[in-house]
């Protein structure tokens, strides 16, 4: 495989994780457990979609990709690429916030390895937003200490959420087909070692709020293949329901 | 008790000192208000209040909910029922302000100075 395939397959996977946490995540605005959440988690939702913007545009200008709405809302779901983890339902708030922690955490260790890519618009962008991942992860982990020292109830819960998620999150790192070409041409350090980083960045925080780690036993990985749960398609359905009544319509 | 209209924050009764008005530490969500900085070395300014569990969450509440439009760079959270403030009726105590107009800075007329001083220079 050349450079010109690897990059797009990269740009596409991580995108779409953007594209589809995002969407997730936003579907608590207006649910938040109190009102300063509802507001702080759906700002975070929106900067991810921005992300997956930024990707998409990167696409078409630089491998003659479409336009970046038509790509987000007028593909089937084989075509995507996201991991599972982002494309499960929000559940409750417990599993949500883990999802954020977790999902956080492996992007910003992912956009620290870009500012040091050979591929210059991806440097660009992580350094664009450096500050937005700061924040997310700050946002996270607070939530994490504060609920994981709130009582026996909410630890156990929050336990559970961990180990709902764990295995999921281990799908985030699902190796690519072009990986060693992309280490190669110092694009990214690949998805074993951001992996490790990802480990040795969450670890601390999950021992300080007294949980224990699961050991990753069984990855969920598919998501890279294009092969997803249901639950993608019925997001896509409500996704893209107001954009395909009209898919040329400017806004 | 605290007897004030507004229940987040104490004000200093004048002829009577009882024990000040305190939340216990997790009794309950407190209220924080929030300060807002435009640029470094501005004031920080009041702008309104998070409720949060902790001085940790009220920053990072205050972020979005006072710092995700327009320009900031950096935000202070205080504990309102940390602050002291007059009581209400004590008002009176700024009552002739409006009369003592020779403590107005706008007595020292210097920028008509500098203005001359300016256009000389040119």
């Amino acid at each position: 495989m050349q450079l010109e395939q690897a990059l797009p397959e990269l740009l596409i996977k991580i995108a779409d994780d953007e594209l589809i946490i995002g969407h997730r995540n936003s579907e608590w605005t207006g649910l938040g457990p109190v009102m300063e959440e509802d507001i702080a988690f759906s700002s975070m939702a929106q900067d991810k979609i921005g992300h997956a913007w930024a990707l998409y545009r990167i696409l078409q200008e630089h491998f003659n990709g479409s336009d970046p709405d038509q790509f987000a809302f007028m593909r089937e779901a084989a075509d995507f690429k996201c991991c599972h983890l982002t494309e499960m339902p929000i559940s409750s708030y417990d599993f949500s916030l883990m999802r954020h922690f977790l999902f956080d955490h492996a992007e910003t260790v992912r956009y620290q390895s870009f500012s040091q890519s050979s591929f210059t618009p991806l440097q660009q962008l992580a350094a664009k937003i450096k500050g937005e991942l700061k924040y997310h992860t700050l946002h996270a982990d607070a939530w994490i200490l504060q609920l994981c020292t709130a009582g026996a109830e909410s630890r156990g819960r929050m336990q559970q959420a961990l180990d709902n998620c764990f295995q999921l999150a281990g799908g985030i790192f699902e190796p690519g087909e072009a990986e060693t070409l992309l280490i190669d041409e110092k694009v990214y350090p690949g998805e074993a070692a951001l992996y490790q980083q990802w480990l040795n960045n969450i670890s601390p925080v999950i021992e300080k709020a007294g949980l224990t780690i699961p050991a990753m036993t069984a990855p969920v990985y598919g998501g890279r293949k294009g092969q997803h749960t249901e639950h993608l398609q019925q997001l896509l359905n409500e996704m893209g329901e107001v954009f395909r009544l009209d898919p040329e319509a400017t806004w | 008790m605290n007897e004030s209209l507004d229940p987040r924050v104490n004000r200093l009764r004048l002829n009577n000192s009882d024990g000040s008005f305190s939340i216990e530490e997790g009794e309950n969500w407190n209220v924080f208000e929030v300060f807002h900085q435009e640029k470094r070395g501005a004031h920080h300014e009041h702008v309104g209040c998070v409720h949060a569990p902790d001085a940790n969450l009220a920053l990072i509440f205050a972020k979005e909910q006072f710092g995700r439009r327009k320009k900031c760079v950096n935000l202070w959270v205080v504990r309102s029922a940390d602050i002291l403030a007059f009581d209400l009726e004590d008002e009176d105590m700024f009552a002739n302000n409006p009369d003592k107009t020779y403590r107005d800075a706008s007595g020292f007329k210097v920028m008509e100075k500098i203005n001359k001083f300016k256009a000389q220079s040119k």
